[in-house]
């Protein structure tokens, strides 16, 4: 506690006055937008409730957003204005991988810390040591996925659609495959599509002639919901699950109907009875008109309390000390599990399968990460 | 990486008959709204001599009306769903006038480029006005007419599929009519033939113009309606791949002739639906965009087009 206080009044002084600037950069419009307004939402609610209980080292945060559009290219540029014009002390985000390994290299290069949200593909923190990230990586969520269609569902012969321009959706299924095919089952199809088609309908009409036991499509919710469509359209009617990217509102919205029985891995349940989990949605529901927050405005809020905690813990917002502190975090308590950062600068926490049911998400089962296997993996 | 692109399955083991027939009505409903699309590009090519990039913006148009109009009306029923349709198809029409009027009229004598820039610009327009009225986030389009899906043995067609191909027909015919047996049908020959013996003939250009880009516009709004009805997820920016789809398709069949037009988007949508259902389907564009390289090689008028000898 001494060393805590202490460090906290010598790291005082080396800091500039005035609020202590964190960025965002985020798709707020665009096919992708839920995420970015989701984590948007989570991390005001974050920001909020440090700057009333008096912010962080004794400084206001100021919070800056810039919407990226759900364009590639577009992340780059928002960061590159983040750090030189704002001058910001950290930047959160990106939500999909691809929009965080753009603008990794710019962060790396600044000595900024970059705390990338939901961006699951095991890359992204390979693109410097100034990169983390506040949730599970693929090769777990993969793992995750194969236990649960092989366990849960019962298949044998599962069909994979992957969408090739998205490094998350390539990851996941590579992943995917692996494991399930480990544990004695068979993929008997890969179709594959691009980001923003909408016509599914032949490459689901080939997957329909091989008569799979489910159907994984490890995409966008954008894509994912039409998927579910035009396979419903077509008469079939084996589960469809897919990863976190399924994670959306849009998703019931865009999906009606044929969405209902399909099943997908995130970060965190809603239904949680975990205090932590209760008082954050209490909060969340106060401020943002009764809504429910989803996985990723949990892991929105999550990312801005690490890097407060790791401010704290450094004494200073210097880039290359908030650094250090961010990769020594052990055990901190946030909403989507107790998060630790391991040598890679990423995090392993316990996934949730959810099933949609009457246009709601229902918890279906918990896995946790085995510690041993993830080490044989390093 | 490599591994993720395995080919497991050999890409021609798909074809059996009940797929070969669902993938072929897959093919000719998307083809048959490229089609619709294709049309408008050929019209205003026919009389004008100038792409009109803005069309595939009028087609977003056409499915926002859709939209909008979907929450005043009964959802499914078929009277519904034809009223929502036509009045998209005006709203269009009036659009594509409108944009004829302020942006390409004062440049009629003006060289070709500058028209088309002026288009480039208008299509811009179009789009980011789009995404500031009607929001950058994607939209789930009602569904106006009644859904119902029929298995006719191993074959599922759906009702939307019929509507599509049905409405696209009618619609085709309707033009020919127009383009034939009408006045102003006659009119449109003689501008695209001579647009200044037209003018010696009687012919107000103007009008005539005016005429084929609203004509052009209404087929892009029924296409928006039918794209919108069969993958119902709709955004400002949604015109985009299709437009450029069916400009191909107009190129494809020969650009300024109309039958054309419907060949060259029946033969891209099903070539591209055939190319997506195989293991190939990353390069579904590619494929498409090679084939139509091939047909120009060996027939540079397209399927359909004939040259024709610039008179000095």
């Amino acid at each position: 506690m001494t060393g805590f206080l202490l460090g906290s009044v010598v790291g005082l002084g080396a800091l500039p006055p005035g609020a202590i600037k964190v960025g965002q950069f985020a798709s707020l419009t665009g096919k992708e937008a839920s995420f970015g307004v989701a984590a948007h939402k989570g991390i005001v609610l974050a920001v909020d409730e440090l700057n009333s209980r008096g912010g962080v080292l004794g400084h206001p945060v100021e919070f800056l957003v810039e919407d990226i559009q759900s364009k590639d290219g577009a992340s780059a540029t928002a960061v590159k204005k983040l750090i030189a014009r704002d001058k910001v002390v950290a930047v959160l985000g990106g939500n999909a991988s691809s929009n965080s390994l753009e603008a990794a290299p710019i962060c790396q290069a600044a000595h900024v810390p970059m705390i990338a949200i939901s961006s699951t593909n095991p890359k992204v923190t390979e693109m410097g040591t100034y990169i983390f990230r506040a949730c599970f990586i693929d090769p777990f969520q993969g793992a995750v996925l194969a236990k649960f269609a092989a366990g849960t569902l019962h298949a044998k012969r599962v069909a994979l659609l992957t969408s090739v321009s998205a490094p998350y959706s390539v990851g996941l299924s590579r992943v995917f495959r692996e494991r399930f095919v480990a544990a004695g089952g068979q993929i008997v199809a890969e179709q594959r599509y691009s980001e923003g088609d909408k016509d599914f309908r032949a490459q689901l009409t080939a997957i329909k002639a091989l008569a799979p036991d489910a159907i994984a499509a490890t995409g966008y919710y954008s894509e994912a919901a039409l998927i579910c469509r035009q396979a419903r359209a077509l008469g079939i009617d084996v589960p469809l699950f897919g990863g976190d990217g399924w994670e959306a509102p849009q998703l019931i919205e865009l999906g009606g109907q044929a969405v209902e029985g399909t099943y997908y891995s995130t970060h965190y349940s809603a239904e949680s009875p975990a205090p932590e989990v209760r008082a954050f949605i209490r909060k969340f529901q106060a401020r943002y008109d009764n809504e429910i927050p989803d996985a990723v405005a949990a892991l929105g809020y999550d990312a801005m309390m690490l890097l407060a905690d790791a401010m704290r813990r450094a004494g200073t917002t210097e880039g290359p000390k908030v650094r250090d502190a961010l990769a020594t975090t052990r055990d901190f308590p946030g909403i989507t599990g107790r998060t630790t950062i391991d040598a890679r600068r990423n995090t392993s926490k316990p996934a949730v399968i959810l099933k949609v049911k009457d246009g709601r998400m229902e918890f279906v089962e918990a896995v946790r990460p085995d510690p041993e296997r993830l080490k044989a993996e390093e | 990486m490599i591994e993720a692109f395995n080919f497991p399955l050999s890409p021609f083991n798909f074809f059996s008959v009940s797929e070969f027939l669902q993938q072929l009505l897959n093919g000719v409903s998307l083809g048959a709204i490229y089609a619709l699309i294709a049309l408008g590009y050929t019209m205003v090519y026919g009389v004008l001599r100038f792409i009109n990039f803005a069309h595939s913006d009028v087609f977003m148009v056409g499915a926002f009306i859709g939209y909008y109009m979907g929450k005043l009306v009964p959802e499914g029923t078929l009277w519904g769903g034809l009223g929502v349709l036509a009045v998209s198809m005006i709203g269009c029409a009036i659009l594509g006038m409108t944009i004829e009027r302020l942006a390409y009229r004062r440049l009629r004598s003006a060289p070709t480029l500058n028209v088309l820039i002026t288009a480039i610009g208008v299509s811009l327009l179009l789009e980011y006005s789009g995404q500031v009225f009607f929001g950058a986030a994607p939209r789930n389009f009602p569904a106006l007419f009644p859904v119902r899906n029929f298995a006719v043995g191993g074959l599922i067609v759906g009702s939307n599929q019929l509507i599509v191909i049905a409405v696209s027909v009618i619609l085709m015919i309707v033009l020919q009519l127009i383009v034939y047996r009408t006045r102003i049908g006659t009119a449109m020959r003689a501008v695209s033939l001579n647009p200044k013996a037209a003018v010696l003939m009687g012919v107000n250009n103007d009008v005539v113009i005016s005429f084929t880009f609203g004509l052009g516009s209404a087929l892009a709004a029924a296409g928006g309606i039918l794209y919108a009805l069969n993958y119902p997820s709709i955004d400002p920016l949604m015109g985009v791949m299709p437009g450029l789809k069916a400009f191909v398709a107009a190129i494809l069949g020969g650009i300024g002739n109309i039958p054309g037009a419907a060949l060259g988007g029946l033969i891209l949508g099903t070539v591209e639906t055939f190319v997506s259902g195989s293991q190939w389907s990353t390069y579904k564009d590619a494929i498409a965009f090679a084939i139509l390289i091939i047909i120009l090689l060996f027939r540079p008028a397209g399927l359909l087009g004939r040259f024709t000898v610039e008179k000095v």
